[in-house]
This record gives structure tokens, sequence and C-alpha cells, in this order.
């Protein structure tokens, strides 16, 4: 019982240290909203990406580069409610 | 054996990440460091001169995501951090006595990589240099003390977090406080509520929020001091000076205005004015990019860009209350920068975007003109929108003038390697640029050269000397040229003028010229020596009977010449200036071709080494000491019959800080051109004349000759070929390139009045006078400008031409700024002027698209017409095509028809280029109306295209090759094969694969079809005649984001991919060869492996570049040289990698990247073998400009990592620039 309450806590730690450590629970659209703001970071901390972005786009890279902060906060549209996904389930 | 590959670059990239000025040297001047790509290149501007002067460069291997200056109180040296992928804090500082960075700190705090929650992304810095915050994306921020100690080394604390959970972070600075607690403001929002709430209220309550954090130097921890809203758009920040300078506090720059914010102060704000045009674009918000504040004396002001390029100055009125008034005003217009710096000597520097970086020098503050001055007394209630726009001009440089240019080659969106003006070498046609500020450029290897004279002579002289007439003179009084049968002397001065009391014998050629002893001159010709005193008075020495002299070495105390009977006669002067022959001759036992003196030393009489070239192929050196005059001292067998010997004396790259040391203290060469068009250099021993570390060059098929010449403060060695070139030391390395010039004949160094450091050549009958400003950079560029960011081209297959397709997105055709200036007001019309797209950038406007199509002529540098889209349509890809099928059932046809005429058999075919458009495209996200095939027919040789018909497909063609006399389309995830109808292009063959998503490269060879796709890297197709079906047999491992592909042979395939890697991948062989074998059945019933081709790639290699390459070419860039792949990226990288010749070569280069790994360090803290395989483990490269940078260590970390190797140093460094030699430039 010892072991399993450490781990536990354990994956709590991770879980505060580390954005993105999942958990049983992890739904569909976490998992998604975790993978797109790591890419959209990506597009952002790469310069040679984020010049790719803006030369495609034809925006300045800062335009480019705070259009994709602003995705940042919720990529993959508003969570479904806690039933449906549920019965997903 | 496994292939191994040698990737170097050779030209980094040029896109800027950030530039910053501080005194970096430590000297009172200041200096500019931009960092690209992964390298820094530090510049030091000449006031006087009004140049940015490069000092040093230098790769960091990591990605260079921020860097700035800090200075800690009472020090007069700046010291640069840099934010990378290294999850560590590097601070940098530059030694200016050994040209170099050095790492002064360098603290983990983090995991590695560009992560979201890695700090790295954000850096800012206290401006009294007390504290630095490094941040990321996301969550967190570390807060690092940095002070000095007691021996004024900079000591840096261990970090304090600031971090909050769910918070994305947008700009961040460090605020003026003064010498109050550090305080940094971060403009933040917090997402936490929108992950929770389903209904998507929170996500569009989601307020923006400028943060103070502040550093409580006592209590040693950082608070949350105050947080307030502030615009939902808001997105940079920008520092108001405090403390004694200024109010302090933050300008906010959001759409459309600026807002002043303080802690507990009033806000002020101020509309960023508009351009007053009528193609304005209403729903487009203005918005700040970059801006720049410049404290004087007793005031400052902003200096704020817009998305548009245009300057603004904001100033700010303030008291002790605190700011009263923002006004800001149009200043001029720059290209969009991604750094603005202003010096303190009046210069600004405009780091741009795409294109070059320009250097202005302000005229004037913009203090007391007539440009209206918007303030923000006047926008106190309500919302900025709910008052009038404001307005302003545009208008040439007024306050600014440009003084240098930095040229770049980012973003480098296309290449092809070709030569169309045959030459040795090919050349690279590049598309680069962005908007209207794009460029088709010309890159060959090889320095500029700036003509000053170009005369016609009346003969073909066969070579030409240039003298001075005493020892003391400072510049050369005669040019003396020497045809077949006789000599011309002409003296240099204001006019060219023959000069007939020279002394020199006229009627005969001349072999050498030289200015001897004090104040004579000598004449050798084959028939004698003429030893000409200042007073006219000639002593001539005569060949014995029956011979001629065939070849002579002069220095200024020293003849000797070769006869004909293979003697060698030594003439030496004495102290009454009489010049005297050795009692002995010397025998060669072969016919010398060649001979050479070096200079004599300095402080000595004579110089020891006389080197003699011989008909079989063998250099002697002989010894000209007292002791044993004539003796020889070692022979070297060569390839061929050495035509040219020059023995110089060249500062030495090797031991660089010995050089310093004794200043003078250079190594002493022989350089020699053979028949075969070789050129060696190898090091002479001053002391035993042995020869070794020889680096050779093929220069061309001619033979080669070799002059010394002086240029930019070096002796150089001019070698003529079938090209000119320049052998001279630049930086640490020893450099050999041809010269953009005519081939030259014959040349001499040339130094006069009006030109310091030239050269006079010979060129058929022409006598041409020039010089070289700039040894730095080695390629040349030409540039012919281009009207929109060009997406792709494609060469005509008969003619020097290529057809270039442009598109520019969110910009105004020129059809729709008609329709839109009929529809404005009267009063518009009138109050606007047309200005050049090239400086203002072309009218913006939400949702539109401009697009072309030119014909551009690289060798008559020009284009010769061009095809403006209309309606939105965009042109994404363009490619020749020949329908040979179709054109030669058109011909059969015709033929029957009109039997009678005369048959043109082997008439050119008709050349069709295809043009892939789409309407309305719209990128995020993914939707067009329509994609077309738009197919032109070439026209008076090329040079314009006549349009034939269009093909509707149902996405935009992103990709086209020509297949077997069809045409090959990739439109989205289907590959489509057609062929030319009389209305429209016919379908033919179709894949579809809905795994795909958008295919983007296609390479096609016999029946074989290769597709890359945009996330599900290369397919390999074989196509079925009878079927008419492309049959996939084998497919990738890893869903590479491929954005360029190319064969290397039938079975293998070099691509890039979006995130900066390159990569090698080959079919299995026998699966190769059972998809030509197979009759078809195996492979239509063969069963998918894992959803994918029933067989997979195998690896070969891979490696991590650090810039997206754009286009791959497998070429040849040496005559003479391997073939090698050339890559080039989107930051403007050109690069290749290489295979190896031989398994030693592999064994030594690994060693050497281990030894450089472990020994030299990244600077910035990545670590090297991880950044070369940040994506998928570096395999079967090895990093060449790791390895190139054993030039730059210091001499004991040479030698450690030489003696590790078990070779000597120069033996290294002869393998190293070798390997470059032997590939490329």
């Amino acid at each position: 019982m010892a072991d399993k309450l450490r781990a536990q806590q354990q994956l709590e730690q991770l879980q505060t240290r580390f954005i993105g450590v999942g958990h049983p629970d992890t739904t569909k659209h976490e998992w998604m909203n975790n993978i797109q703001r790591d890419s959209l970071a990506s597009y952002i901390g790469n310069p040679s990406l984020l010049q790719h972005f803006s030369v495609a786009l034809n925006e300045p890279q800062r335009k480019v580069r705070t259009m994709f902060i602003d995705k940042m906060i919720q990529p993959c549209g508003p969570p479904k409610e806690k039933d449906s996904e549920m019965e997903d389930a | 054996m496994s292939m191994y590959l040698y990737a170097l670059t050779l030209v980094p990239p040029s896109a800027v990440t950030a530039s910053i000025i501080g005194q970096f040297s430590g000297q009172r001047s200041q200096e500019i460091i931009i960092a690209e790509g992964s390298n820094l290149h530090l510049y030091k501007p000449d006031a006087n001169a009004g140049k940015l002067v490069p000092l040093v460069s230098y790769n960091l291997f990591g990605v260079v995501r921020t860097i700035v200056p800090f200075r800690v109180a009472g020090a007069s040296k700046d010291y640069v951090i840099v934010g990378s992928d290294s999850g560590r804090i590097a601070i940098l500082e530059y030694k200016p006595d050994q040209s170099r960075f050095v790492k002064v700190h360098l603290e983990t705090f983090g995991k590695t990589g560009v992560r979201r929650v890695v700090p790295g992304e954000y850096l800012a810095v206290d401006p009294k240099g007390r504290a630095t915050m490094i941040a990321s994306v996301e969550k967190n921020k570390l807060v690092y003390i940095l002070n000095r100690d007691s021996q004024a080394n900079i000591t840096i604390s261990s970090p304090l977090e600031a971090h909050k959970p769910r918070c994305l972070l947008y700009d961040l600075i460090g605020l003026d406080v003064g010498y109050d607690n550090p305080i940094f403001a971060a403009l933040e929002i917090d997402y936490s509520e929108c992950d929770l709430d389903s209904t998507g209220k929170a996500y569009t309550e989601v307020q923006k929020m400028l943060t103070y954090y502040e550093l409580d130097l006592g209590l040693n921890h950082v608070v949350r001091i105050w947080s307030d809203v502030v615009d939902r758009n808001s997105s940079f920040l920008l520092p108001v000076p405090g403390g004694a300078d200024g109010p302090s506090g933050v300008l906010v720059c959001t759409e459309g205005f600026l807002v002043y914010r303080h802690m507990n102060k009033r806000i002020h704000k101020v509309p960023i004015p508009r351009r007053r045009t009528p193609f304005d674009d209403p729903s487009r918000k203005r918005i700040i990019v970059c801006g720049v504040v410049h404290k004087m004396k007793s005031a400052f002001f902003f200096l704020l860009q817009s998305d548009e390029g245009d300057l603004f100055k904001v100033t700010i009125d303030y008291n002790v209350q605190g700011v009263q008034n923002i006004k800001i005003k149009y200043f001029d217009t720059v290209p969009v920068a991604k750094s603005l710096n202003i010096l303190k000597s009046g210069f600004l520097f405009v780091s741009a975007e795409g294109g070059s970086h320009m250097f202005y020098q302000f005229e004037k503050l913009g203090d007391d003109d007539d440009e209206t001055e918007f303030s923000s007394a006047d926008y106190t209630k309500g919302e900025i929108s709910d008052y009038p726009t404001a307005f302003f001009h545009p208008r040439p440089l007024d306050n600014l003038v440009l003084v240098d240019i930095i040229d770049s080659l980012s973003p480098l969106v296309n290449s092809e390697v070709a030569n169309l003006t045959g030459e040795d070498a090919p050349q690279i046609y590049a598309l680069a640029g962005q908007g209207a500020r794009s460029s088709f450029r010309t890159i060959r290897h090889g320095l500029e050269v700036t003509e000053i004279v170009a005369s016609e002579l009346p003969g073909e002289p066969i070579a030409v000397w240039t003298t001075r007439l005493t020892a003391t003179d400072e510049y050369d009084a005669y040019i003396v040229l020497s045809f077949t049968n006789a000599t011309l002397i002409l003296s240099i001065g204001e006019t060219v003028e023959e000069v007939t009391d020279s002394g020199f014998l006229s009627s005969t050629p001349t072999l050498a010229v030289q200015q001897l002893g004090e104040d004579s001159l000598v004449q050798v010709h084959p028939k004698g020596i003429r030893h000409i005193s200042a007073d006219k008075e000639v002593n001539e020495w005569e060949a014995p009977l029956h011979t001629v002299i065939v070849a002579a070495a002069t220095n200024s105390r020293q003849v000797a010449v070769a006869l004909s009977t293979t003697e060698i006669v030594y003439f030496e002067l004495d102290d009454e200036g009489q010049l005297n022959e050795y009692q002995d001759r010397q025998q060669m036992g072969a016919a010398v071709t060649s001979i050479s003196l070096g200079d004599v030393p300095e402080g000595k009489v004579r110089n020891s080494f006389l080197a003699v070239g011989c008909e079989d192929s063998t250099v002697r050196i002989i010894s000209l000491d007292p002791e044993n005059t004539l003796e020889s001292m070692s022979v070297q067998a060569l390839t061929a019959a050495p035509t040219a010997l020059q023995i110089m004396v060249m500062p030495d790259s090797t031991f660089p800080e010995a050089q310093r040391l004794l200043d003078n203290s250079s190594t002493l060469y022989l350089h020699i051109g053979l028949h075969n068009g070789v050129y060696l250099r190898a090091v002479l021993d001053s002391i035993t004349g042995q020869l070794s570390d020889t680096q050779t060059q093929f220069l061309g098929p001619k033979p080669v000759k070799l002059f010394k010449v002086e240029m930019q403060g070096q002796p150089t060695v001019l070698a003529l070929s079938s090209r000119s070139w320049l052998a001279y030391t630049q930086d640490v390395s020893f450099k050999v390139t041809p010269l953009v010039y005519e081939p030259l004949e014959y040349g001499s160094g040339f130094c006069s009045e009006q030109c310091a450091e030239g050269v006079v050549g010979i060129e058929g009958s022409n006598l041409r006078i020039f010089t070289m400003e700039k040894l730095t950079d080695n390629i040349k560029q030409d540039i012919i400008p281009l009207r929109y960011t060009p997406r792709q081209m494609t060469q005509n297959p008969y003619q020097p031409l290529y057809y270039v397709a442009e598109s520019d997105n969110s910009t105004l055709s020129p059809s729709s700024k008609e329709k839109l200036l009929a529809t404005s007001s009267k009063k518009q019309q009138q109050d606007f002027e047309e200005l050049p797209a090239e400086d203002f950038g072309n009218a913006r406007y939400t949702g539109k698209w401009a697009s072309c199509i030119e014909v551009v002529d690289p060798i008559g540098q020009e284009i010769t017409s061009k095809i403006e889209l209309e309606d939105d349509e965009a042109a994404f890809s363009i490619v020749v095509c020949s329908f040979s099928e179709y054109q030669k059932r058109r011909r059969e046809e015709e033929d029957e028809e009109e039997e009678e005429e005369e048959k043109e058999e082997g008439k050119e075919l008709d050349v069709y280029v295809v043009v892939g458009t789409a309407k309305n495209v719209s990128l995020i996200p993914k939707n067009c109306s329509a994609g077309y095939l738009r197919v032109y027919k070439a026209s008076e040789d090329g040079r314009s295209l006549e349009f034939i018909h269009a093909t509707e497909v149902e996405q935009p063609p992103i990709c086209m090759t020509e297949f077997q006399g069809r045409l090959l389309v990739g439109i989205g995830a289907t590959l489509r094969a057609y062929d030319m109808g009389m209305k429209r292009l016919l379908r033919k063959a179709e894949y579809r694969n809905r795994a795909l998503n958008a295919i983007v490269t296609i390479n096609v060879s016999h029946n074989r079809v290769i597709i890359g796709d945009s996330q599900q890297s290369v397919t390999y197709l074989v196509y079925r005649h009878q079927e008419h079906k492309f049959l996939p047999f084998v497919d990738d491992t890893i869903a590479r984001h491929t954005t360029c592909a190319t064969m290397l042979d039938y079975a293998t395939v070099v691509g890039g991919d979006k995130f900066g890697n390159l990569w090698v991948v080959r079919c299995p062989e026998k699966v190769s060869w059972d998809a030509d074998e197979d009759n078809g059945a195996q492979l239509m019933t063969a069963r998918p492996f894992l959803n994918g081709a029933p067989d997979r790639l195998e690896l070969v290699a891979h490696y991590f570049v650090g810039d997206i390459p754009t286009s791959v070419h497998k070429t040849q860039l040496v005559s003479g040289g391997r073939e090698v792949v050339l890559y080039t990226g989107i930051q403007g990288t050109i690069g290749i990698i290489a295979p190896f010749a031989s398994r030693e070569d592999v064994e030594f280069f690994q060693q050497l990247e281990g030894q450089m790994r472990t020994e030299n360090p990244p600077l910035a803290g990545r670590d090297h073998l991880i950044y070369r395989g940040v994506y998928v483990p570096v395999k079967g490269t090895i990093d060449g400009d790791l390895c190139e940078q054993y030039f730059t260590l210091p001499i004991e970390k040479k030698r450690s990592i030489a003696s590790e190797l078990e070779r000597s140093v120069r033996e290294v460094e002869r393998k190293i620039s070798g390997m470059r030699a032997r590939y490329a430039f």
C-alpha cells in the first residue's frame, strides 16, 4: 500500500513539475492540447521555422509569433463537458 | 562500407535572430553583434567611412534564440548573454586580443532543446546590469543576479524562480528603474480557465496582463508586485528610461495604438498613424514589430517600426509627477526589421527580416519638420477607435541616409545549379528575398573586381611589369610591356605616355624588369642583361654566343638567369652598385622552365634560395649562401613540368599567435604553378631548403603563371590559368579564389597615387588595371530584383532563361489596386502618390493575392517579360514540359496534311511552361476555391510566354515535373499524369493515398517516380504502362516533413525536412530490382505492410543543419572536383554534403571531430553531438564546420589535438583545408 502511495506521490510530483505528464484519466482533448502547444512553442522557438511561416504568410515574424502564442491559449477549441467525455470512454 | 559524408557550410545563414550594440571590445567604441542562425558576427562600424567592418564570426552550434548585451555597474565592457536551446544560460565575452569569444559563465537550468517550458526564448536584463531574467513561452521564469567580485570578474548567482503555471509569455523586458530594485515587466496571459470551461466563455474573456516582477536584492527573492489588464492584442514592450533619465514605465504596443503604463501612474494612449493611401485595408491594424530607445545627454526618444516598415519617432513629456504627454510622428521608412540599433556616433543599423541589412546615418532627428505629430493629450477619453484615424504621408528618406548594406540571402526560397555561361565551374541561381525586396541571384565563387582602366594596345603584349625608379619611391613610375619583338615603356602619371629615354632596350622582348639597389634598373632580355644606373649609364652583360636566356628571376639585390644550355648564371649587387657574376655556373641537366628568387629579407643582403623548375617535372632549391653558392639543397618531384615559381613570405595561419608576437615572422612558401593547371603551395624551410606540407588546387586546363601582388596590405599571389585566381590569407585560413573578371595572360602589381593596391594585367591586346576592395567575401552575387516573393523556377531547356513563379499573400495586385483607386474618393486620389515598392513594400490587403510569372535572363541581367495573374490567383509551382508525345502526334498529323512541304526533321520541340496556380488561397486554415494548371507556350526564343489554356484542379498544385513526355503533378495527396490537349490538359493516370497530406516533391527516373509528402516522407512508385498505374513499392519508417528531395542514384534519395534535417534514404537492392523486374502482378497484389507500401527504406545518413533546406542538388562545384550534394536553406545557408574518398579520411575526421567536441565544446553550452542529432541521431555524417574551427583554436590546443591524432599541426590543417578544396570553395 505504501508503495502505491509513494508511486502516486511521485507521479503527482512529476505532473506539477512537467507540463503534459499524463494520468489515467487524460482526455483526448487534454492530450491534443498538449501536443499542439508543444508544436506551437517549437514553431516560435526555432528561428528557421518561424521564418518559414512568416514567408509563407507574408507577415512580419512578430505578428506570426504573436498569432501562435494566441493559438496556444486554446489550440483545439473549448473542452468537452465532463459528462459527455465519460460517455465516450 | 557504409557511406560517410562530410558536411560543410559554404555561405552561413544570414537571417537575423537579433542584433545588439555595446562596447564588446572594452574600448570606447561601440560594436554590433548580429546573431544569424547559430553564428555570432561581430561588426565594427567605421564612422568615417560609413561602413561596417566584419571583425569576427563564431559558430555556437546551437539554436540561438535571443542575445542581449549587459554591463555591470562600473565596468567599461559589455558582455553577451545568449539564450539558446542548450537549457543553459551562457555569458560570453569578446577578447579583442585573441579575436574570439570566450565563455564567462555557463549555468544549467533545464532540459535541452527548444521546449515550451524550458527558458531560453526570452531574455531581459536590468539596464544597470544587476540581474537577468530568462524565460520560456510558458510557465518558467528564472532570475540570475549578476555582480562583480574583487578581481572585477563577473559573478552569477543561483537562479531565483518566478514560475507561474499555465501562463503564456508574449514579451519580457527589464524596466529602467535607476538604482531601485530591478524590475522585469512581462506581458502574459493565464489560460488555466480556458482549459476548464467547456462553454468557451472563458476563452473570449481571457485577459492580457502586464506584470511587474521585482527582484528584492536585500531579501534575494522575486515578487510579483503589480499586475494590470492591458489590451488583448498587445504584443510588444519597450522600457521607458527611468531613474535620473526619465519617468520609467513601459510602452505597451498593441494593434493600432501605444499605451504608456506604469505602476500607479496615469495611462496615456496614442494611435499608430496609418499611411494615407486609397489602398488602405481598414481591417488591418498597424502593429509595432520592433523599436529602440535612444538616450542622449538630456533627452531620449523612441524609434518604433510598424509592420509596413514605417519608423515613428516617439517622445515623452514628463515632470516629477510622471508622464504628461506622449507624442508620435512619422520619421522615415526602412525595411521591416528584427532589431533596430542606434549608435552613439549617429548611425542606425536595421537588421532586416528578409533581404539585406541596412546601415543608415542620421542626417537629423526629425525635430523641426512639418510632419503631423499626434499627442496622447488628444486621446484621453474612451477608446482610440472612437477618434478619427491618424494618417501620415509616407515619403522617401528625409532624416536618414543609407551608407552601407550587408548583403543577405535570407529567405532563400529555391535554387538551381547550372553552368549557363560556360565557365569552369557552375553557378548557383537562387530565388531570395521576400515581398517587394525579392531578387533573382546569380551566385558564383569569386572575388569582386573593380576595374580602373581598360585600354586597347597596338599589339598583343606577352608580358607586363611595373617598376619604380629608386628604392625609396612610393609609387610605380613605369609600365613595361613586352611584345614578341619589342618592348614598350609607359610612364604612370596624370596621363600614360610612352617613354623613350628610359635606357631600356626597346627592340627586343623583355624577360624581367627590376628596380635594383638604390636607384638603378635592370632589364633582362633574351640576349643579355642591361643594368641602367640613375644617370642612364648602361652596363650590358651579354649571353654567351649561340645561347639565349630562357628564364630570369630578380630581386632588389640579386639576378639569376637560366640559359638555353640549362646553365644557371647568378649575379649579385656589390657595395659599389655593380652587378657581379658569380664565377661558377650551375648545370641543371634539363631545360629550365621557370626560376624564382624571393625578396631580400629585411636587414639582409641576399635571399638565400633560388628555386628552379625544370622540364623533367622537378623543382630544385639552390642555395645562394656565400659558403655553398649554387649548391643544390633539395629536389621535389612534381606531376607535371612547373611553369611558374614564386618564393614568397606569407602570413602563416597555423601559428597566428606567434605571428602576432614577432610581428613579421611569417612563413616562407614556395608557390608552384604546373603545366597541367595545378597550383601548389609548399612550406620552404628557411634553413634546410626542404619543401613540406604541400597544398594543391586545380585552377584550370591552361598552364599556370604566378605573380606576386600586394592586396589589402598582405602579400598575395595572382595565379593565372584559364581563369585568374588570387591566393591569400583570410582570417585564419589560406584561400585560393577566382576573380570574377576576364581571364588574364600576364599580370603585375600596380601602385600609383590613384590606386595604391592594384594589379595591371594583359588580356588579349587590352591592358587592364584593377583592384579588389574586399577579400573577406569570396562569393560574388549578381542581383535582379523581382516583383513578389518567388516560389519556384524552371529553366528553358534550350536557352539560358529562367521562368519564375512569384506570389504574395495579403498583397494587392495591380488590377485590384486600380479597382480600389477607381472607387476611392476624388480627394483620396489626389492626395496620394505612388511610391517605389522596393522601399515601401507592396500595398497590403488581407485575403488578397498578388502573383506573376517573370522570365529572367541571368546573362543579360534583365527581366524579359512578365505576366501578372488576376483575381487573387496565385502561382505556386512552375515547370517546363515538352509534351513530346503530343508534339510528335501533332507533327505527324501536320505532316500528313501538308505532305508536299519539306519535313523539318530534328527541329527543336516547342517549349511549354506549366504554372500551377490557385484562387483565393487561405493558408490557415488551408483552403482555396480552385487550383489551375495554366499552360503557356514559350515564344520569341523563350523570352516571352503565350497563354494556351488552363485546366481546373481541386487543390493548389505544389509540384510538377515532366515524366515520359507527360506532366506529373502533385495536387494535394493526389499524383496525376496529364497529357496536352487542345482545350485543356487530359488526365492519363492517377495515384491517390489517403495517408498523404500534400505531395511537395516529385523525382522521376525511367519508370520510377519518387514522391515526397509534406508530412509522410518519401514513397517510391513504379509506373505500369499497361495499366496506367502507379504502384508504391517502398516507403519510409519515419514521417519526415519533406521540403525538398533529389535522387542521388536510382535507389537513393537525399532530402530535407521542415525541422532542419538533411537525410539520405536508400531502397534495399532487392526491392529496387524486383520493382522493375516484376510484371505487375506481384506488386498489384502485394500486401501493404503496416498500412504502407510493402517495403521500407533504409536510412543511410542523417544530419541536422539548423536551417530548413529549401532545395538540394547533386552537382560538381569546382572544376576537377568531386560531385557533392549542395543544399540551400531558408535562412540563406548554402552548404554541401560530400562523400569521403577513403576509409583513412573517415577515420581521421571522426577522430578529429571527437577531439573537437571534447576540447572545444560549443560556447553556448549545447552538446555538439546532440545538436547535430536533435530530431534523429546523427548518422554517417561528420561536421566539417566543427572540424574547421580547428583553425581558430589557440596553438596549445591545436598541438594537443594534433598529438592525440598523432600528426603535426600543419598536417591536420592541410587535411582540413584539403577537404574543402576538393569539393567546394
